[in-house]
């Protein structure tokens, strides 16, 4: 059992309180999930050519300051950070997959959680709550984000198991569910020179997905071939700079509600995580159809 | 000093577990007969456990097993219910003026379930006597193994209506995706429309029983064919 749980806000003035409308929606999903939580929260892009890494220290006692010094001297360009408990925010305008390759090696306490111009990525173990506190999602702003209250059952408690997984570019994906067939699609993306990170069947759908976005597919061609590949159950919801997509199987054993309004697209598992919003007494309520793909642009 | 027959809770104030333990050993005692539940926002297990006469509004949304097992009670959501709702009432009425998540009224043994909306996937799954009436439509499987009771769908329905259907009934208005396993489409009696006709009118709804057609069990699985070449 897992929650899940996203927000759009199509109104530009809510945007400053994007973390938190979100963060009782999070706590919420703390019964479906209580052992880790996450999101992605999507900003305005950063500027030019400069792009952002989401950076993950763990139990790892990181010198930021000396970490930031050191990439500055290896790598010419501007990097700035944002630090929140053990994540920062790197910005960099140097080439993002030459400052990954670059952490993988000479920062080996770090892990690159997320690339993009608009993602910021928080996962850790932990009740949803605590999460919350730790990272300060209340104070975070953006347009749009994805979350996720993650109660393993096939796969360690670990921060690295949470979700959201990313792949590629501005590109996130929570999961609800189970997939029986992960390591076959696993078998199907390794030799294309796709690489995982942990053994979650969620991160294969993830991937996935992205690897079918990045062959030209749209999101809605993407999920619909993912209907043929990925066996199980699953309440899928992802993320892109632009968008929220949210699909369930054909069974959909795991639920999900919407509610829209003038004003936002909330998601969650149950309506217990809507009801503190703003005129969702007014909002159009609905529940995803399975084999539907319902997208959202901000 | 008037005796009051009517209680009010507010969940915002009250604990969800306060009010199913009034429900549950105090209402009656009280000679409450009617009970009205304020911001259910979406708690679970509401209502859960009945048994006893009495008339449950709940205004607003509800979470999974809304009166589930209820015996006796009339329960009212006014809002949406979520999954499992009225799952295995044994008698009574529940109604849901909003639409219901899966397996509404699953296993039910007696009692009516109305669902006003749309009813989603498996409702009526493993039907054991109650009945069903749905305003709108159902989603894919329902009624699957349903073996008595009988459910009435004023709407469409989605893939495999009453698949592996035991003795249950099931009227539908409008178009069906697709039939299960082993039910079949049969000619509507007196018998049948009269059916209609009770659970319409119990639910309150406009209908005509001529325009439902009756679903049952072709009863080809009741025992093992060896010779199906895995038809099913």
């Amino acid at each position: 059992m897992c929650g899940i749980v996203g927000l759009l806000l199509k109104n530009p003035q809510l945007r400053p309180r994007l973390g938190e409308l979100m963060v009782p929606m999070m706590i919420g999903m703390t019964e479906r999930g209580p052992d880790s939580a996450g999101l992605a929260v999507f900003t305005q892009p950063v500027g030019g050519s400069s792009y952002k890494l989401s950076l993950y220290a763990g139990e790892n006692d990181v010198d930021w300051d000396a970490f930031l010094a050191t990439l500055t001297a290896a790598i010419p360009g501007l990097h700035g950070l944002r630090r929140a408990a053990n994540h920062s925010v790197l910005t960099t305008s140097a080439a993002p997959e030459v400052v990954e390759a670059w952490i993988e090696t000479h920062a080996t306490d770090l892990t690159v959680l997320s690339i993009g111009k608009s993602i910021d990525l928080y996962k850790d173990i932990g009740a949803p709550a605590e999460v919350a506190r730790r990272y300060d999602f209340a104070a975070l702003q953006g347009t749009h984000l994805v979350g996720h209250t993650r109660m393993a059952t096939e796969s360690a408690v670990t921060p690295a198991h949470a979700h959201p997984f990313t792949a590629g570019h501005d590109f996130c994906l929570v999961h609800n569910g189970s997939l029986s067939n992960p390591n076959l699609v696993r078998r199907k993306l390794e030799p294309l020179g796709i690489e995982f990170e942990t053994d979650n069947d969620t991160e294969a759908a993830c991937r996935y997905f992205e690897w079918r976005l990045r062959e030209g597919d749209d999101l809605q061609t993407a999920v619909r071939r993912g209907f043929e590949e990925l066996d199980g159950f699953y309440t899928f919801l992802m993320g892109t700079d632009s968008e929220l997509a949210l699909v369930r199987d054909a069974f959909a054993c795991k639920p999900a509600i919407v509610a829209e309004t003038d004003d936002y697209v909330a998601v969650a598992s149950e309506f217990r995580s809507l009801a503190h919003l703003p005129g969702v007494r007014n909002a159009k309520l609905f529940e995803p159809r399975p084999q539907e793909v319902y997208s959202w642009r901000i | 000093m008037a005796h009051l027959t009517s209680k009010e809770f507010d969940l915002s104030v009250t604990t969800l577990r306060d009010v199913n333990q009034y429900l549950h050993r105090q209402m009656a005692a009280d000679g409450v007969t009617a009970v009205t539940i304020l911001n259910p926002d979406g708690a679970h297990s509401l209502a859960c456990g009945m048994n006893a006469s009495a008339q449950i509004e709940i205004q607003g949304h509800v979470g999974y097993y809304v009166a589930g097992m209820n015996k006796h009670a009339n329960v009212t959501v006014n809002g949406n219910a979520g999954p499992g709702a009225a799952e295995n009432m044994m008698s009574g009425l529940v109604r849901v003026r909003g639409f219901a998540s899966t397996s509404a009224a699953a296993s039910a043994r007696g009692g009516c379930m109305v669902i006003e909306g749309d009813a989603a996937l498996r409702c009526g799954i493993s039907l054991k006597g109650a009945d069903i009436v749905v305003g709108g439509d159902v989603g894919s499987f329902s009624g699957f193994m349903a073996q008595a009771g009988r459910m009435v769908i004023c709407g469409d329905a989605g893939d495999a209506l009453g698949d592996s259907l035991y003795e249950a009934v099931i009227y539908v208005r409008g178009k069906v995706k697709s039939l299960g396993a082993d039910a079949q489409y049969e000619e509507m009696t007196d018998a049948d429309r009269a059916s209609v006709a009770e659970l319409l009118g119990i639910a309150g709804f406009k209908h005509h029983p001529a325009e439902f057609r009756r679903i049952a069990s072709a009863r080809k699985l009741y025992h093992w064919n060896a010779d199906a070449n895995q038809e099913y």
